[in-house]
């Protein structure tokens, strides 16, 4: 039984990976970016519901009305202002000018939030549980996993089915003829950003409720977001959510086995994924 | 000659250091249909990609109705209703043929070409919509890389090739739709291989040479020998 | 008409440089203790500079996980000496060749990885190294170890003289780095890399191995990080796995250093470290603003001159210390 818990509590926590992921999985598809910063903006995500929850009194679900709209319009204006000028044929200019961000962000960070670990409070959300067949489900994991799969499915959507997502298709297939459509990369490249951090946002405040994070946890974040990405095969949203969900899975299992095992064992499974299928288990694009 | 639609003058067009364009002047009207001939590497790709805003720094070389575009962003000069149908074609893989026509249309500038038409000009593409491009045949290809282009309802509609790799049969079939496409609201500059096909479509003609206009004028009255000296400046 | 690497600018450094050697190597007899630990530390960044600049300057392989080699140097040296006891410096080249080894099965699993994604890849084994080396209870699990007097004597019996041998290998190490990296660039290796950064392909269809080419660069720079890695925490005397394998002290600011001084030349690194420590000792009252501030320096240089310091004035001066490309000289000019 405490094995079938592991795996329930891990594939619940994989949907948060993959919230982790599917921003990063949006930006690579259309863009070919990698963002090194990615895991430090959902930690600042975290910090920015944290002071708009204290600042207005509001739940932090109810502070994702500011803080997604803000991270969105920060990711737009980044990509316009910053990464844009970084994107050539060269992969050092905007995993450079990303990790300076990256360094910048923590720092930052540490500046106004101190190093101590924070945490959102969201009142019964947090304990509130729910019994089933001899298991009890946390709701707040439940809660992450359906809103991973809301998003993942949003997204696909929107890439399949809407005209911004043939934009970001067209955009991602050849940015040149793209032009020709009348489609101006540096504000389809914006736009990509901007519901990249859109997530990231919701990933962000779903992370401060659930533990503790302070201003160093980015890279953990980003690490874990790319594993889901690599693990589920580029360029395949639904991949994605079952690379998180491996990689919860494999996490929860591993503590189950020894504690110190958690976080090895998920790079360990990321490793074997790699070693055997290089390219990701449901594969949709070269990488 | 009524008031040019395109008017390019002094365009010079660099890849790097190395010059492939120099000086050129051309002329385009409303609703004409020119051809760019040359041997391969004359420039003639440079030169529409160079009109689509994809090359090109000054911007008094190339105007639109009389106003400066050279060196414009592509997507601007897409906008004022320039289309370019490029070389190769090249289609968006990963959507489908009905799709790269719907992006193609993505600007909404109103004309008479929506869906329906381009695929009462080309019924072969309706059959096909939901396929991808590497799916289809070097013809079909080409089909739904003018239809993409007029989807665009383009006052200008440049294509680059425009029967290069194609089968007999889909060129005649290409050429018997050119003239009900041109005409009206739309003028056209095509790039052709066959130089005997492309006057015989054409009102008039400029014959590039090594990145210089060496030849213009008049499609009918133009002899082969002069035609043949321009090209390979003989 | 004659081809040659060097120039009368290549000379008079070689002739500078081995003043400044002479100078360096005397140290411990001019310099107080404090001057001299920063020295070593200078050099030990200077040597993890050039290695990452091999890596992603000249080889493409842009790495921000050689904190991995660092913290494996670091605990290599002290499970060496305070676990198998032998001297440190019986250890060293223990670490040299053990780091060079554990890089050719991390090589064959992350070179799966283009671009991007091979970076994020190196930092995952970083974590990998980090996580197991917090299992370690022999060396204090997650809180780390010290190194034990007695191990640190083996090294030498007085202070003066311990701090002078350090001093001294870390010195030696980034002499033994800057040789390595003008070896390995003037040899066939460096040939072929240089034709790789140019263009993949026409390197490939020339017949270039290019994975056997990157392979080689990765292990030697994995096996001499690790030894960078071992003086670092030699001069520390103390290791935890966060310090050890921090990506911010061994990767991200040896990136912005490369990047600051200069991507792709032998110059850059070194003068990155020298920018590097120069905010460092005028700024560090500042906390992390200082951090903050050589983020958006990085950030700048590599938007507004991406080639550099060292770039600027090379575009100004023509200037090379290391005599690297070949110039042909004796041909008389055009009429
Ligand atoms: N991207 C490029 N970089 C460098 N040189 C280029 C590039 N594209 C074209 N050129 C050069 O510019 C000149 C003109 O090329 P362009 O493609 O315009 O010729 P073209 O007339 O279209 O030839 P073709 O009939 O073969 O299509 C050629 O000499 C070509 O080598
Ligand atoms: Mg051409």
């Amino acid at each position: 039984m405490e094995w079938v818990n592991a795996v329930v509590q891990g594939t619940l926590l994989g949907g948060l990976y993959a919230l982790f992921a599917a921003g990063l999985s949006l930006i690579f598809g259309v863009m070919r970016l990698v963002n090194i910063a990615h895991g430090d903006l959902i930690v600042l995500a975290a910090y920015l519901a944290l002071s708009t929850a204290a600042g207005l009194g509001l739940h932090p679900l109810a502070a994702l009305t500011v803080v997604v709209p803000a991270m969105a319009a920060a990711g737009y204006a980044l990509q316009r202002g910053l990464i844009n000028r970084t994107m050539g044929g060269d992969i050092l200019p905007p995993l450079l000018v990303t990790f300076g961000l990256s360094v910048i962000i923590q720092n930052g960070l540490l500046m106004g939030y101190t190093a101590d670990p924070q945490k959102l409070q969201a009142g019964t959300l947090e304990t509130a549980s729910l019994s089933a067949l001899g298991l009890t489900v946390g709701v707040l994991p439940l809660l992450t996993f359906a809103l991973a799969v809301a998003v993942i499915g949003a997204l696909q959507w929107m890439f399949y089915r809407t005209a911004l997502g043939r934009a970001f298709r067209a955009t991602s297939d050849r940015q040149d003829v793209a032009q020709l459509m009348g489609l101006n990369r540096a504000h389809v490249f914006g736009l990509a950003m901007a519901l990249s951090l859109a997530v990231t946002a919701l990933a962000g405040v779903l992370l401060g409720i659930r533990t503790a994070f302070d201003p160093a946890g980015g890279g953990a974040r980003l690490i874990f977001g790319f594993e889901a990405v690599i693990i589920g095969g580029l360029g395949n949203l639904w991949g994605t959510l079952a690379g998180g969900v491996i990689l919860g899975v494999a996490q929860a299992v591993g503590g189950q086995i020894h504690p110190g095992f958690q976080i090895l064992a998920g790079h360990l499974v990321f490793l074997a994924v790699l070693a055997v299928r290089p390219r990701g288990l449901f594969p949709k694009m070269e990488g | 000659m009524p008031e040019a639609l395109l008017a390019i003058d002094g365009l010079d067009v660099f890849h790097g250091d190395f010059q492939a364009l120099y000086g050129i002047a051309a002329e385009v009207a409303p609703g004409e249909m020119v051809a760019v001939i040359g041997a391969n590497g004359a420039g003639k790709t440079t030169l529409l990609r160079a009109v689509a805003g994809l090359l090109g720094r000054r911007a008094a070389a190339i105007r639109w109705k009389g106003r400066p575009i050279g060196g414009m962003r592509a997507d601007r000069v897409a906008a004022l209703g320039i289309a370019l149908v490029p070389e190769g074609r090249l289609l968006f893989p990963s959507l489908s043929i009905e799709e790269n026509l719907l992006i193609g249309g993505r600007m909404g500038r109103r004309g008479p070409w929506d869906l329906a038409a381009v695929y009462r000009l080309f019924p072969i593409l309706r059959e096909r919509r939901g396929f991808a491009p590497a799916q289809l045949s070097g013809g079909q290809q080409q089909m739904a890389a003018i239809g993409r282009a007029l989807m665009a309802n383009p006052e200008l509609i440049l294509i680059d090739e425009i029967s290069l790799g194609l089968a007999p049969v889909a060129i005649r079939q290409l050429y018997e739709v050119l003239p009900g496409i041109v005409g009206e609201g739309m003028a056209a500059v095509i790039v052709e291989q066959d130089t005997t096909r492309a006057l015989a479509v054409t009102r008039r003609f400029y014959c590039l040479q090594e990145g210089r206009v060496a030849l213009a004028g008049a499609s009918g009255s133009v002899t082969r020998e002069a035609i043949g000296r321009a090209y390979f400046g003989v | 008409m004659d081809v040659t690497r060097a120039s009368r600018l290549t000379r008079a450094a070689a002739v500078a440089g081995l003043v400044l050697l002479v100078a360096l190597a005397a140290a411990p007899w001019w310099a107080g203790r404090a001057d001299m630990r920063l020295l070593g530390e200078i050099f030990l960044y200077m040597a993890l500079a050039t290695l990452w600049n091999l890596l992603a300057g000249y080889a493409g392989l842009v790495s921000v996980g050689q904190q991995a080699y660092v913290g494996l140097g670091g605990y290599l040296l002290f499970a060496l000496t305070m676990l198998a006891g032998l001297p440190v410096l019986a250890a060293l080249p223990v670490v040299l060749i053990a780091g060079a080894v554990v890089a050719v099965p991390v090589a064959a699993l992350i070179f799966r990885l283009r671009g991007a994604y091979f970076a994020i890849g190196t930092w995952v084994i970083a974590e990998v190294f980090r996580l197991t080396a917090a299992q370690l209870s022999a060396l204090g699990g997650g809180s780390g170890a010290s190194l034990p007097p007695a191990v640190v004597r083996t090294l030498a019996e007085g202070r003066d003289l311990r701090e002078a041998m350090a001093y001294w290998l870390a010195f030696g190490l980034l002499v033994l780095v800057l040789a390595a990296a003008v070896a390995i660039l003037r040899s066939r290796h460096g040939l072929a890399l240089t034709a790789i950064r140019d263009n993949e392909l026409a390197a490939r269809s020339l017949g270039i191995d290019i994975w056997r080419t990157k392979l080689f660069v990765y292990v030697a720079v994995g096996g001499l990080t690790a030894l960078a890695g071992a003086l670092i925490f030699l001069q520390k005397l103390r290791i935890s796995p966060d310090a050890a394998f921090a990506v911010n002290d061994w990767t991200a600011f040896v990136i912005f250093i490369v990047v600051i001084g200069g991507i792709g030349t032998l110059e850059g690194p070194i003068i990155g470290t020298l920018v590097f420590f120069a905010l460092r000792e005028t700024m560090a009252d500042l906390g992390t603003i200082y951090l903050i501030a050589l983020g958006a320096v990085a950030i700048v240089v590599m938007l507004r001159a991406p080639d550099g310091l060292w770039g600027l004035i090379r575009a100004r001066t023509g200037a090379e210390l290391f005599p690297l490309s070949r110039r042909v000289t004796g041909i008389p000019p055009r009429p």
